[in-house]
C-alpha cells in the first residue's frame, strides 16, 4: 500500500516504522528536515521536507497515487486542510486526520463529505487518557483493552501470591469460577511467552493476559490476586494535553493533584479545572512531594513530554511511597528498562495509540487493533464475512481454523452477545472476533484467514 | 478650570433633561386636582431654564468628557438633582427647611427611603409620585452609572457584574455599546415596573398607591404614601406582590436582560451572586420567623413568617418598607436584618450597601488564604460562576471594603460627638450609606429622620451620597491626585 504520512512527531514517526515493518511504500512529510533525516536514516522509506498544507507539496510527495493519507502533524488546522485537498484535488481513497480539539470534535459535521472530507479522525491524546483512566479503574491491572465497543476487555495483570489461582493449573478456573467464562489468551513468563495447555500452572510474577465480557473482569482478577484498595488520590506530573485531559476526566471521582512547572499553563490550568488542586512546581522536587504527601497518594502519574523527569519523578514518587506509579516514556528503549523495576506501569505513548491507526491499514475488515508488548504482540477484533465456501473462518468451529501458532481467537461478539471462544465454537458470519497474537509477525497470516476468497465468486 | 466647565456643559444637558421628569407629577396633578399644578410647572421651568443657562454659558467648552470629568459629572449630577428636586416640596410645605427638603430628596434619588416628612397620607398626590418617582428615576440611575462609569474605576459595576455571568452569553447579548445596554436595561426595569403596579392594582391598591409604590418597589426605595408603611394596607397579598418584586429588583438587572432577551430562565442557574442573594435573605426570612414565634412574639409561625418575611426582604434587599415596628422585636432580629442589608443586594440591581459579589469575593479570598497555607504551591485562582476574577479586582474589593467599614466607624463616631446614642447613630449610619433607610432607637421604623438636628441631617445626607456612589466615586474627588493635571 502507499502511504502518505503527514508530520514527522512522535505520532508520525511511530506509525511509520510500525507500517515500513508491514511493506507499505511509506512517504513521510514534515517540515523539519533534521527530523525526516534522522528518520530516514533508520527506516526505509522517503522523507520530503516542506508544507504539508501546500498542494505543490503533496504532489511532490507523490500524493496522486498514493492509496492513503495519514495527516498526524501538530496542527488540527494543516491537517485539516491537507484532508480537504487530498479529496478535491487528488481523489486519495482513505484520508485519517489528527484532530485534537475538543472544539472540531464537538461537532462530527465539519468532518464530512461536504466539508473537510476527513475519513477518520483520532485523537492520541485522547486515547492515551482513555487508557490511563482505565487503568486507575482497575488498578490491579497492567493493561486494560478494550473491544467491540467495550463490550469484551482484553486483560494484563501480574500474578501475585496469594491470588487463589497461583500456585494451581489453569484448568481450575472453570472450578473456581462455575458461573464467569474466560479465557487465558497468553502468559508471559520472565518476558517469554508460554506454551499454554489446561495444565499449565500460574507462578507468581506471571504476567497474565486474559479475555473476558468486560462486566467479568474484576472477578478475573481477583483469582490472579488480592484486590487492592480502591483508588482516591491521584497526583498528576505534567500539565500538557495529557496531564490536562486526564485531571478533567478524573477530578470528580477521585482527589487530584496536578503538578505544573510552567506558571502559565499553571494559571490556565486552574482556571479550567474545576475539582483539582493545581500546584507550581518541578515534578522532581521530592520536598513539593512531601509537603503534598506523597505517601498517601494511590496512584501517581508522570505525564510530562520529557521521558528522563518523568522516569525521575515516578521513581522519587515510588521511593516517597506513592502506593502506584504510572510513567509515560516515549523512547522504547527506556520502557523495557522501566517496566520490570520500580515504576509500576510505563507507557509508551506510541504503542497505546498506534493501534488506533493500524486498524485502518490493515487488509481485512478489521475493527481494532491494540499493540501489545512493546509492538511485538497484538491483540486485534477482526469481522467474519463471506460463507463457507468462500471464507476459511465462517462456519467453522474454533479446533478448525488454521491458525498459526501462538495465535490465540479470544472471544467472539455477536450482535451484543458476549461468547468467550471455545474449541467447539462456531464462527458465524458478521461476528467480531477477537484474536491474541503473540508474535506480530503472525499478523498477516490471521489477516489473510479473515479475508474473503474472491475466488468463489 | 476648564475642566469644572466642561463638567458644567453637560451638567447643563442632563439638568435639561431631568426636567422632563416634573411631566409625571404634573399629570397626577391635573388629574387629582391638588393644586400643585403651578407649583411644579414652575419647578419644571426653573429646572430647564438654569440647565439652559448653564449650557449656553459654557457652550464654548463643550469637549470629551475623560475619566475625571466622570466623576466630576457623576458626583455634580447626584449633588445638583436633589437641589432641583426640592423645588417643588419648598414651594408646596413652606414649614420645610431646606436642611430637611435636601434629605428628602436625596434619600429619594438614592433610594434611601428615609423620610423627614409625617403626615404622608394627608400630602397632596403630586407631591407624593414626585418624591416616588425619584426614587424609581434613582434606581435606575444607578444602573446606568454602574454600566456606564465604574468600569473606569476598575471597581464594582462591570467587571465584578461581568465576572459573575459566566461564559459567551453575557458577552454575546449584553450589547457591544454602552448607551444600548443602559437602554436595554431601562427597557427592562420600565417594562417591569408596570407589571408590578398591576399588580399591586389587583392586590388591592388604588392607582395613585399602586403606580407610587410600583415606583418605590423596583427601585429598592422604600417610600410610601403612608404613615404607617405598608402596614396601612394591613393586607398579605399586597405584602406577597411587594416581597415578590423586591426579590426581583434585588437580583443584576443584566440577568434579567439576558433572561428576557433570550427567553430562558437558565440564565439564573449560571448567576451564582442572585442565588447568593436569594438564598441569604429567604433562609434569613425563616430563621427570623422561626426565631420570633420561639420567643413567643407571635403566637402563630404563619404569622410570625409573615411579618419576618415582608421585613427581612424589605431590609435586606435595602428597600426599606415596614409593615410592623420591627425596631420592638428582640434586638437580635433587627440587627441581623441590618447585616443581611449590608451585603445581600446583587450588583447591578438596584439595592445597596456592599453587594454580594464582593462578600463573594471576600469570602472566597479568605478560603484561598486556608489552601494557601496548606500547600505553599498551590495555583488557586478566585473562581465565581466558573469564571476567574483577577487578583486585581480582589484588591479593589479589599480597598472597598477598607472605605466602607472606615467610612461607617467615622460617620457613626460624628454622629456620636453631636450626641446621639450608639444604636441610633450606628443604625442611622448603616440605613443611610446601605441605602436601606429606617434604622433603630430614634430613627426605628416606627419614627422618622425629622428628629435630627440639621448637622446630623447633613452627616446623613452625605452617608446617603457616598453610599449609592460606592464610595470610591465620591472619596476621589479629595484626593490631591484627582485635581493634580
Amino acid at each position: 500500500m502507499k502511504i502518505l504520512i503527514l508530520g514527522a512527531g512522535q505520532v508520525g514517526s511511530t506509525v511509520a516504522e510500525s507500517l515500513v515493518s508491514e511493506a507499505n511504500d511509506i512517504t513521510v512529510v514534515d517540515f523539519d528536515g533534521e527530523k525526516l533525516r534522522q528518520l530516514q536514516d533508520r527506516l526505509d522509506l522517503r522523507t520530503l521536507a516542506g508544507n504539508a498544507a501546500h498542494p505543490a507539496v503533496l504532489e511532490q510527495a507523490g500524493i496522486a497515487d498514493a492509496d492513503m493519507l495519514l495527516a498526524v502533524t501538530q496542527s488540527d488546522e494543516v491537517n485539516l486542510v491537507a484532508c480537504k485537498l487530498a479529496a478535491s484535488l487528488y481523489n486519495t481513497p482513505t484520508r485519517i486526520a489528527r484532530i485534537r480539539s475538543a472544539d472540531y470534535l464537538e461537532r462530527p459535521e465539519i468532518f464530512n463529505e461536504d466539508n473537510f472530507c476527513v475519513d477518520f479522525s483520532i485523537c492520541p491524546e485522547q486515547i492515551l487518557t482513555d487508557h490511563i483512566a482505565r487503568l486507575i479503574e482497575f488498578p490491579e491491572a497492567l493493561q486494560v483493552l478494550e473491544f467491540a465497543a467495550g463490550k469484551v476487555s482484553l486483560v494484563a495483570v501480574r500474578a501475585v501470591e496469594g491470588g487463589p489461582l497461583v500456585g494451581r493449573p489453569l484448568r481450575a478456573l472453570r472450578t473456581d469460577m462455575p458461573k464467569i467464562d474466560t479465557r487465558v489468551a497468553a502468559i508471559f513468563r520472565q518476558d517469554h511467552s508460554l506454551n499454554m495447555s489446561g495444565d499449565t500452572v500460574v507462578e507468581a510474577g506471571d504476567d497474565v493476559f486474559f479475555i473476558a465480557a468486560t462486566e467479568h473482569i474484576r472477578a478475573v482478577m481477583l483469582e490472579l490476586r488480592h484486590m487492592d484498595k480502591p483508588i482516591r488520590r491521584v497526583m498528576i506530573v505534567g500539565g500538557g494535553n495529557i496531564g490536562r485531559r486526564l485531571a478533567r476526566a478524573l477530578e470528580n471521582n477521585y482527589q487530584v493533584k496536578l503538578i505544573e512547572y510552567s506558571k502559565k499553563v499553571s494559571a490556565s490550568l486552574a482556571a479550567e479545572l474545576t475539582n483539582t488542586l493545581i500546584l507550581n512546581g518541578d515534578g522532581t522536587d521530592e520536598k513539593l512531594m512531601q509537603q503534598e504527601h506523597i505517601s498517601d497518594v494511590d496512584v501517581f502519574c508522570a505525564l510530562t513530554n520529557d521521558d528522563e523527569n518523568n522516569i525521575m519523578s515516578s521513581l522519587l514518587a515510588k521511593q516517597g511511597g506513592a502506593h502506584k506509579v504510572i510513567a509515560l516514556i516515549n523512547r522504547s528503549a527506556y520502557v523495557g528498562l522501566m517496566q520490570r523495576g520500580n515504576i509500576d506501569i510505563a507507557l509508551s505513548p506510541a504503542q497505546v495509540t498506534i493501534g488506533s491507526l493500524l486498524a485502518y491499514v490493515r487488509q481485512g475488515d478489521v475493527e481494532v487493533v491494540h499493540s501489545l508488548r512493546r509492538g511485538a504482540a497484538e491483540a486485534l477484533e477482526l469481522v467474519a464475512h463471506g460463507d463457507r465456501k468462500s471464507s476459511k473462518v465462517v462456519g467453522r468451529r474454533v479446533e478448525e481454523i488454521d491458525a498459526p501458532k501462538g495465535a490465540t481467537i479470544g472471544a467472539i461478539v455477536r450482535g451484543e452477545q458476549v461468547i468467550i471462544a471455545h474449541h467447539d465454537t462456531l464462527i458465524e458470519e458478521d461476528d467480531h472476533v477477537i484474536v491474541f497474537v503473540n508474535d506480530k509477525r503472525m499478523v498477516r497470516k490471521i489477516e489473510n484467514l479473515f479475508q474473503v476468497n474472491l475466488g468463489f465468486f | 478650570m476648564r475642566r469644572a466647565l466642561t463638567v458644567f456643559h453637560a451638567l447643563g444637558l442632563v439638568l435639561m433633561v431631568f426636567s422632563i421628569a416634573y411631566l409625571v407629577p404634573i399629570a397626577a396633578s391635573y388629574i387629582y386636582d391638588d393644586g400643585a399644578l403651578i407649583d411644579f410647572l414652575m419647578a419644571m421651568a426653573w429646572t430647564f431654564f438654569v440647565g439652559l443657562f448653564m449650557w449656553l454659558l459654557t457652550r464654548k467648552y463643550k469637549g470629551e468628557l475623560s475619566i475625571r470629568h466622570g466623576y466630576l459629572l457623576v458626583v455634580g449630577m447626584w449633588t445638583a438633582m436633589p437641589v432641583v428636586a426640592t423645588l417643588p416640596m419648598l414651594l408646596m410645605l413652606p414649614e420645610l427647611s431646606f436642611t430637611d427638603a435636601y434629605f428628602e430628596a436625596m434619600s429619594a434619588v438614592t433610594t434611601t427611603g428615609a423620610t423627614v416628612l409625617t403626615g404622608l397620607d394627608a400630602l397632596p398626590p403630586a407631591i407624593n409620585v414626585w418624591r416616588h418617582e425619584m426614587e424609581w428615576l434613582g434606581g435606575l440611575g444607578i444602573i446606568v452609572l454602574a454600566v456606564a462609569i465604574l468600569p473606569l474605576l476598575g471597581i464594582g459595576g462591570r467587571q465584578l457584574f461581568k465576572a459573575e455571568m459566566p461564559g459567551p452569553m453575557k458577552d454575546a447579548a449584553l450589547t457591544p455599546r454602552i448607551a444600548d445596554t443602559a437602554r436595554n436595561l431601562w427597557v427592562v426595569y420600565a417594562v417591569m415596573t408596570v407589571i408590578c403596579a398591576l399588580s399591586l392594582k389587583w392586590a388591592g391598591m388604588g392607582w395613585l398607591d399602586a403606580v407610587c409604590h410600583a415606583f418605590s418597589t423596583m427601585g429598592l426605595g422604600g417610600f410610601s404614601t403612608h404613615d404607617a408603611s405598608i402596614g396601612y394596607f394591613n393586607s398579605p397579598l399586597i405584602e406577597f406582590v411587594m416581597v415578590v418584586f423586591m426579590l426581583v429588583a434585588a437580583v443584576n438587572f443584566a440577568s434579567h436582560f439576558l433572561a428576557w432577551h433570550g427567553k430562558t430562565l437558565k440564565v439564573y442557574l449560571y448567576d451564582k451572586e442572585a442565588q447568593a442573594t436569594l438564598g441569604l435573605i429567604l433562609v434569613s426570612c425563616f430563621g427570623i420567623a422561626s426565631f420570633l414565634w420561639w420567643n413567643d412574639i407571635y403566637s402563630e409561625f404563619s404569622t410570625a413568617l409573615r411579618y419576618a418575611t415582608f421585613n427581612v426582604v424589605s431590609i435586606g434587599a435595602s428597600s426599606g418598607f415596614a409593615s410592623t415596628d420591627y425596631g420592638q422585636w428582640p434586638i437580635f432580629a433587627p440587627l441581623w436584618m441590618l447585616f443581611v442589608g449590608c451585603i445581600a443586594a446583587s450588583s447591578g440591581s438596584t439595592g445597596g450597601g456592599i453587594k454580594m459579589i464582593r462578600t463573594m469575593v471576600l469570602f472566597k479570598q479568605a478560603g484561598r488564604e486556608f489552601v494557601k497555607l496548606l500547600h505553599p504551591a498551590v495555583v488557586d485562582p478566585m473562581k465565581i460562576g466558573g469564571r476567574v476574577v483577577t487578583n486585581n479586582i480582589v484588591f479593589s474589593v479589599l480597598g472597598f471594603i477598607f472605605l466602607y467599614f472606615m467610612t461607617i466607624a467615622t460617620l457613626t463616631f460624628v454622629l456620636l460627638i453631636s450626641g446621639m446614642d450608639f444604636i441610633s447613630a450606628f443604625s442611622a449610619v448603616l440605613a443611610c450609606v446601605n441605602n436601606f433607610g429606617p434604622g433603630l432607637g430614634a430613627v426605628g421604623p416606627a419614627s422618622t429622620y425629622a428628629v435630627l438636628s440639621d448637622f446630623q441631617t447633613w452627616v446623613c445626607t452625605f452617608a446617603m451620597l457616598v453610599g449609592r456612589l460606592e464610595i470610591f466615586t465620591v472619596l476621589i474627588l479629595f484626593t490631591p491626585h484627582f485635581w493634580r493635571r
